[in-house]
Order: structure tokens, then sequence, then C-alpha cells
């Protein structure tokens, strides 16, 4: 059995013992990406200069005891919307195509200083805004279940390189599923903290205040380790929460517990209900009924204003994004006009020219909303709808410790089928939506395939600072389900040679 | 559908968002915005009455901090990624005529 195949904590577990050498780890990844990543594309920047030598060093610190934690060695990726110092970060746009920063993101950091390896940074939708990975400015990640299909998005990079053992895990990020919704599709877990849990430092923002930085792994192991790490108070987000002061600490490794004994689990009726596929939604009753069985009392509920969080989100995001993108004006870095007359001209060449058709239309939509005259009657709407699903959220887990649903109404559709219709893709994101509004946490588990082949997730969600609940059902349910198929038994290689 | 987009309209927007469109862009725009707007429109079947707009899902207010240099002197990172540069200065468009 290859390395390639063991989760995170026990391929450091396998280094911190002696049994394989960081840098074999690096050379079965990179052995793995020259494979398949003409495939797959989940890469923009790999950064191989660098990556032996790193490697030598982390190598160094374990055998001298000074790295010791349960992702030391790991072969890890990196979203391209969060920054790693000395290393491409292009948020997968024409305007960032050259930008090299100077600073790395406070997760990064973390990450870095517990021993994992950051082998390179992932494709994913220009600036985070869209549901596939295809409004990237480069290329088309393909799902490495079946290389027709979109891997999800926006963090398709990051889901699809956990999926075809391209690392060990990654970095996404989550403004309305971005992280959730690709790992359903790619059959991997992923997770969105509590708003405030990670530092958004170094995050290159698209809606300030839904985006949140979390993990994508193969396990709910890996994943509760990997948010370990990351997760504290940092000065230097301002939306950071200080956890541990308000009593909600973040041992998240501590709820890796097989017990769901008498929690109250809640399915709102809409999340299994009209334009949910019927093998999505057999799955997660599926999925159900194997908590029922391990002791959860699970029942069907009505969760309101459902309907409402896709308007209420494209409002917010679009225009906080219409500020949070007007910092790139080809005066500080990036990309800048070749040819202009005058300052303004500059600035508007260098957006028009730098900024894809997706990104465009978010922020002058974004742009619109704030206008004097229509600020009222849609921003303002919007953050008084917002309050409302707060609340309806807050209703709801009086009666339930947690929420489960699909992650997704589909499985992955086909590449070329979702840009057609921005509306239909937006509505793809109907169940993760209202989680990023709310701030609460939530995670994808895998959960089932469908009849083409491809995965279905099972989404958990919780109050806001319940981690520790959520991570303790989503291991029960994932020990109960039994082992899912790893991208070795899915023989990728072959895949795509007649594409 | 909503007919609030017209010509004005995404003339004006364009100014406020710094994008430069030609013709078959702005139309595809108008298109667009309308029909986004015309979906949005479902949040009017809610009764807002005496909500307050939830800007932050935490009651955190302003967040101050002692305002101290904790970085050494980074200029050359902070320069190597302008577009232009002159004299250890972003070069920039004459801005005042």
């Amino acid at each position: 059995m290859s390395i390639l195949e063991d989760s995170a904590i026990e391929l450091s577990k396998k280094i911190k013992a002696g049994e394989v050498l960081v840098t074999q780890a690096l050379e079965a990844v990179l052995e793995r990406i020259d494979a398949v990543e003409n495939q797959v594309n989940s890469y923009m920047t790999i950064d191989r200069d660098q990556l032996m030598k790193k490697a030598e060093e982390i190598q160094k610190k374990i055998d001298s005891k000074e790295l010791t934690g349960p992702f030391a060695g790991v072969p890890i990726a990196i979203k391209d919307n969060i920054c790693t110092k000395g290393l491409l970060t292009t948020c997968s746009s024409k305007i960032l195509s050259n930008f090299i920063p100077g600073y790395s993101a406070e997760a990064v950091l973390d990450l870095e200083s517990a021993g994992a390896l950051i082998i390179g940074k992932t494709n994913m939708d220009e600036f985070a805004m869209g549901s596939t990975t295809e409004t990237s400015a480069f290329k088309t990640t393909r799902n490495p279940w079946n290389l027709d299909h979109v891997p999800g998005g926006s963090s398709g990079g990051s889901a699809a390189a956990v999926a075809a053992g391209e690392c060990f895990a990654a970095l996404g990020s989550d403004t309305g599923g971005s992280i959730r919704q690709p790992a359903s599709f790619c059959g991997v877990v992923g997770m969105k903290p509590t708003y405030g849990t990670v530092s958004r430092y170094g995050l290159i923002a698209y809606g300030s205040s839904l985006d949140q930085i979390g993990p994508i792994t193969r396990t709910v192991s890996d994943c509760a380790v990997m948010l370990e790490l990351i997760s504290k108070h940092d000065k230097k987000d301002a939306t950071s929460m200080d956890r541990v002061a308000l009593g909600h600490d973040t041992d998240f490794s501590n709820a890796l517990i097989e017990d769901v004994k008498g929690q109250r689990i809640g399915i709102p009726k809409d999340y299994i209900g009209e334009g949910v596929d019927p093998q999505v939604r057999e799955s997660i009753l599926k999925a159900a009924d194997a908590l029922r069985e391990k002791g959860a009392l699970v029942e069907e509920f009505d969760l309101e204003l459902v309907e409402y969080a896709v308007p209420a989100y494209y409002v917010i995001a679009s225009a906080e994004a219409s500020s949070n993108l007007s910092r790139f004006d080809g005066i500080k870095y990036g990309y800048r006009t070749p040819e202009f007359d005058g300052l303004h001209a500059m600035y508007k060449k260098t957006r028009s020219e730098g900024f894809g058709s997706e990104v465009k239309r978010r922020i002058m939509l974004g742009s619109f909303v704030l206008s004097s005259g229509f600020y009222d009657a849609y921003y303002l709407k919007a953050l008084k709808t917002k309050a409302l699903i707060k609340e309806s959220f807050t209703k709801a887990f009086q009666h339930f410790d947690l929420i489960i649903g699909p992650t997704a109404p589909t499985t992955a559709p086909k590449i070329g089928e979702s840009l057609l219709d921005p509306i239909k893709m937006y509505l793809s994101d109907i169940f993760t939506i209202s989680v990023n509004l709310a701030g609460l946490p939530s995670i994808s588990v895998p959960c089932g395939i469908d009849a083409s082949g491809l995965p279905i997730g099972l989404q958990l969600i919780g109050d806001s600072f319940e981690e520790k609940k959520l991570i303790q059902a989503a291991y029960t349910y994932e020990k109960a389900r039994g082992s899912f198929p790893s991208f070795a038994e899915r023989n990728i290689d072959t895949y795509g040679k007649t594409i | 559908m909503s007919e609030i987009i017209n010509r004005e309209v995404i003339e004006y927007v364009g100014i406020l968002a710094k994008l430069e469109l030609n013709e078959e862009e702005k139309e595809q725009a108008k298109r667009d915005m309308n029909k986004m707007l015309t979906y949005i429109d479902k949040l009017n079947e809610l009764d807002v009455t005496g909500v307050e707009p939830m800007s932050h899902v935490f009651p955190v207010s302003n967040v101050f901090r002692e305002d101290v240099v904790t970085n050494g002197d980074e200029r050359d990172l902070v320069l190597g990624n302008a577009p232009a540069q002159k004299e250890n200065c972003f070069k920039v468009p004459r801005t005042v005529e």
C-alpha cells in the first residue's frame, strides 16, 4: 500500500516513528502530481525549487524532537487566495497574475510552524466567485472521480488535490459554501468554522463578513486536527474571536469520540424536498438512519426562510466584494494595462482587462446595491434578512443540537453546464449559504456515491462555537459509514486519456 | 422582470465600479443585473419592519490595539510587486493637472 493512501495523521505518525522520511512523502506526492496533474489541474503553482530543501529542514526538526505535532512532515496545499510569502498568489485572476506576497497568512504560518510542508497553491474560481472553479482565469480543474465533471468551487483545486492524492490535506476558504460544496463533490471532508475562529489575516478578501478559512481533508480526524492548528485569536484580524475567553476552547481533537447518544438532530424539510436529486435525498436519509442507530434522535422540522438566503447573500457578498476589490487599481501590485491616457483611464482599463466576467458582474451589482437611492431597498433589506435568518437558526438550535442535510442539492455537474445560467449556479449553494450568513460552523462528510459514480456529501451544521459537537457527530457518522473509496481505488490515471 | 437598470444606471454604476465596458458588455450587464434584481426582489415578500440590520453576527464593537510597529523595513518586498516604480516610490500617472 502506498503511503499516499494514509491520512495526514497516519503519515505524520510514520514520519515521527522514523518509518518514512519527509523527503519520501514529498517524492510520493510529486510523483503522483506528475502522473495526474495534467488531467486534474488542481494546482496553480507548485513550489518545486524549494520543496526538497524545506522537507529536509522539517526532517531535521522532527529528528531533534523540535516538531512533534500531528501534522509534522505532512505535504499540504493552500488555496490561491491565501497569501504565502515568496510564492505566487493569484486568486486565479489575471489582475494578480504576478503577485508575490511579502508575507504569509496567519493560518499558513500556523501550519508551517506545525511542520506541514506546503507543496503549492491550488486553482479556484476567480476571487472565490463561483461554484465550479470554472471562473478561474487560468485553467479548468476536473473532478478526480470523473474528469468530465467540475470539482465544485470555489475551493475546487484544494478539494480535487486532496481527492486525487496530490496532497494529504489543504486549506480552502468558504464565503457561501466554497469549502463544503467542493469537498462534497470530490468525496472528501471540508469544514467551515464559526465566523472569527480562524484569522482572515492574509486571506484576500471577498465578502469579509462571511469569509472563513478552513480545512479540506480525507478524514474527520485530519479535519479536527488541522482546524485546531489554525484556530486562535489574532489581533491582526479585528473580526477574530477570542474563543477561549468566551468559554469555547479549540481543542477539537478531543471531540473525536464515537458517541451521539441522545443528540437531537433536525433535518429541515426544505433540505430534502423539491429540487433535491432523489439519489442525494436517499443518501442523506440513510445517513440519518445511521445516526439514529447510534442513538441520536433525528426528526424533520421546518427551518424558516430557506429560500431567502441566496438572494440576501448575493446582495451582501457583492456589496462587500465591490468595496474589497477596489484595492486592485494597477498601482501597488498586480496587472497594469500597458496603454492609457491619464489616471482614471488607467484604473478603468486595468480593472476591465484584469477581472473576468463573473467578478465584474458582482462588482457591478455590489456597486449598484450600495449606491445612494438603492442602498435601503437592497443592501439594508439584505442585512435585515440576514438578521431574520440568524434568528431562524437560533430558534432551531433551541430544539436541536445539530442540523443535517445535503451539502448540495445534486452531485457535481458536467463541465461547461453551470456558467450558462448564473442564477441556477447560485441556487446550487442554497444549503450552504445560510450557514455563512448566520456565521455558523458546518462540515461536509462523504455519505454516498450516485449512479454515475460521483460522491454525495452530508452536511452537518452546529450552533455558533459548537465545533466540538459537530466534529463528534461527524466522526461518529464516519465510523458508522465505514471506509469510503480512496483515490487509489478509482484508478484516476486511466481517466481522461480520450479528452 | 425588473427594469430598474437602464443605460443611465449602467453608465453610473460603471463610474462607481471603475469599470470600462464596451457596448456589448453594457447590454449584457443590463440584462444580467435586471435578472438578478428580479430574483433579489424576492426579499420584498418578507416583512422586516422593526428588524435591526445585522452586519456582524456577533456583538463585536470597534476593536482597538496599540499602534506599535512590529515589522521591519519591507520596502523592497512591497515595491517588488509594483507595476512601475521610480526612486523607491510607486510610479503613477499624473494626478494633478
